[in-house]
């Protein structure tokens, strides 16, 4: 929301200029808060008002400012972010303001000016010339660049939680521990993915080895064949692992379908060095090479697929970033328009994706370590939802409601 | 007694566009326009009040709307900040003229935009100010500043009635005769809070500039055209005298916007 703050001065209650001005402020659209009123006490004493207006759209805020003038509404003077030029490359100026994942303004010349983007942990930059503000990384930072410092001039707006009855996320903050019913809730999610798929949401799903090795393979193939997936982030070994299960059955040397059945743990490293040999993930689907499993599933459905890597990854498998810098700008690209989340059994990748979304994109962690979850909701403090369970039940069932064409919102 | 000012029309004429009724294709008549304004003059002058003078100027032809000069409470002068520069021209006249008959100037800060009593008259101790089309809100504040009054500043909203002069007329017994669809809708409810008895005039009769009129205590002139609203005010026990005045109304103005009361007001309560 684009803000600023209007004063009435005159005799504006008997003349209901007030009214007027705050009728019109809605009838627009936009929202007001009475910051300060004084009203006269002697029938020739004027009264003060101080409203805060805010609009969606910077566009919307100054036509409505404009109709607002007319009816003598004068625009309050608000003091400009100060700013330091950074000392050297890779270093923000002492004092530099941090931000969060909140819809962030900084005033500039008078006028407020969106970050962009809401980016948790960063500092930002403002190009005086070009009047843009960016949230920008250590990284990111070069000597001289000016970056606001302190909190003077800077304007941060919490997320509006969904009040919609119908929604599950208006219960924030939720986690459902490993002992609670979970059935309903993932009803619910079903419905929330549909809805969001319709409305042509981006759905993100972040997955850790244990899909694999739990054989929930299979259901999470389900949701990217029925289109629920539209961004797909895991590691290396995720990657190495999903392969290996395609082309040998098992994941790190262990056949889910198998009770007891153990042997092959070498398969992994045969997998890397076939999907090496075809020249890719992509290749390797071309090639008929890999014919089965989520990775063969995003190729054939076109899934975004955004693998980064660690140290103890084996390979890597081509098209793995292992750059962290590059892997965390690779990353945030790619989040840029997600709307609805899935992190998936994998405490370190979830928590690292969590940190880089907006504070409007809708978030489940699913996890059986209940402190994963308690972490990773902690950083969608409005918008997410923690289960605490084993990942395979969860993604049966919500594969299961999800292509069941009778249930229908 | 009344004092008044007006401005014989000797450089009257349609000589540009700055209201929907000015059209240069369809000039006014200087004889019939001179007649008119012969005639609002003579009724005056038969009436309890005094009639003053101020010479016209070449290249000025609204200078005979002298109610658009500025406004005069007690000896104290507000000169208008006219909002087109066609009639930008009158203001240093009338200033010299309030100035000659020992009026002290109250000047508004020069980038508001006020049009004297055609946008500002008192009904009972408020003072009610018309805004958007001519003069701005702002001035209205600083204009309750210098005075110390009850202000009421009420938007116009059809482009025909530009002036608060034009559709609203207050008269002595606290009453008023209006056209409230001129106004928006917050500005008829503080009217209707703020004034006893009002008089709703037909579209049919305002758009005759039945509003503009001069309200001297029982005599009322206005132009002719409104026998509905005449007919209503003589029920109350006011006489009304009725002169052509279409060659005015050719510009937008009639009788009121022809007179400015010097002053409109001895005091403010």
């Amino acid at each position: 929301m684009f803000s600023e703050t209007i004063e009435l001065r005159g005799h504006i209650i008997d003349s209901l200029i007030l009214p007027k001005v705050l009728d019109q402020i809605l009838t627009h659209g936009a929202n007001f808060k009475i910051g300060e009123i004084k009203i006269g006490k002697r029938r020739a004493d004027q009264s003060f008002a101080r409203i805060e207006v805010s609009a969606k759209t910077s566009e919307a805020l100054d036509e409505l400012i404009l109709r607002l003038r007319q009816h003598g509404a004068e625009v309050a003077e608000h003091a400009d972010a100060q700013l330091a030029a950074s000392p050297a490359d890779g270093v923000f100026p002492r004092d530099f303001y941090v931000t969060t994942n909140q819809q962030t303004f900084v005033r500039f010349d008078g006028k407020e000016i969106e970050v962009r983007p809401a980016m948790m942990n960063s500092a930002i930059a403002v190009d005086r010339k070009r009047r843009a503000a960016r949230a920008v990384k250590f990284f990111d930072v070069h000597k001289g660049d000016e970056i606001v410092v302190g909190h003077q001039g800077v304007r941060v707006v919490p997320v509006q939680r969904a009040t919609s009855r119908t929604d599950l996320f208006q219960f924030i903050n939720t986690i459902i521990d490993a002992d609670e019913p979970k059935s309903a809730i993932i009803r619910e999610l079903a419905g929330e993915l549909r809805r969001a798929h319709a409305a042509k949401g981006k759905i993100a799903v972040v997955a850790g080895p244990a899909i694999v090795r739990t054989g929930a393979s299979q259901h999470l193939v389900r949701l990217i064949e029925s289109r629920y997936v539209d961004r797909f982030f895991a590691g290396n070994a995720f990657a190495a692992y999903d392969v290996e299960r395609a082309l040998f059955g098992t994941s790190l040397g262990v056949n889910p379908d198998l009770a007891f059945a153990r042997g092959g743990h070498e398969n992994h490293m045969r997998a890397v060095n076939a999907i090496r040999e075809a020249g890719g993930i992509a290749a390797a689907v071309q090639k008929n090479i890999l014919t089965s499993g989520i990775m063969h599933a995003c190729v054939r459905h076109n899934v975004d697929i955004v693998l980064t890597g660690s140290i103890r990854d084996e390979g890597p498998i081509p098209g793995v970033t292992t750059d962290a810098i590059e892997a965390q700008k690779v990353m945030r690209e790619k989040l840029a328009d997600v709307t609805h989340a899935l992190l998936l059994a994998t405490i370190q990748h979830s928590l690292a994706v969590a940190s880089m979304l907006a504070p409007s994109v809708k978030t489940v962690c699913v996890d059986i370590d209940p402190s994963a979850v308690e972490r990773a909701v902690e950083h969608q403090p409005l918008q997410s939802i923690g289960l605490v369970t084993d990942v395979e039940p969860f993604l049966r069932e919500l594969a299961g409601y999800l292509s069941d064409s009778r249930i229908r919102d | 007694m009344r004092e008044l000012l007006l401005c014989p029309p000797d450089y009257y004429g349609i000589e540009y566009e700055i209201n929907p009724w000015m059209s240069r294709a369809r000039g006014a008549q200087a004889e019939l326009a001179q007649k008119q304004w012969e005639g609002l003059h003579a009724t005056l002058s038969k009436l309890d009040c005094k009639v003053h003078l101020i010479a016209p100027q070449p290249g000025l032809p609204d200078m005979v709307f002298t109610a658009n000069a500025g406004l005069t409470i007690g000896r104290k002068f507000i000169p208008s900040n006219f909002r087109h520069t066609e009639r930008a021209g009158e203001q240093s006249f009338f200033v010299e003229r309030m100035k000659q008959r020992g009026y002290e100037v109250r000047w508004l800060p020069e980038n508001l935009y006020f049009e004297g009593e055609g946008d500002a008259l008192f009904s009972g101790d408020v003072l009610f100010c018309g805004y958007k089309f001519r003069s701005d809100i702002q001035s209205h504040r600083a204009i309750a500043d210098m005075l110390g009054c009850l202000v009421i500043s009420v938007e116009l909203v059809d482009p025909r009635f530009y002036h608060l002069d034009t559709c609203f007329c207050p008269l002595p017994d606290g009453g008023a005769f209006w056209f409230p669809m001129a106004f928006d809708e917050y500005g008829q409810r503080a009217i209707r809070e703020h004034v006893i008895d009002l008089i709703d005039v037909s579209q049919e009769e305002a758009t005759h500039f039945s509003c503009n009129a001069v309200v001297l205590e029982r005599d009322i002139v206005l132009p002719e055209g409104a026998p509905q609203l005449v007919t209503r005010l003589h029920e109350r026990g006011y006489r009304c005298h009725e002169l052509p005045m279409s060659e005015f109304i050719k510009a937008g103005g009639a009788c009121k916007c022809l007179v400015m009361f010097m002053p409109q007001r001895e005091s403010v309560a």
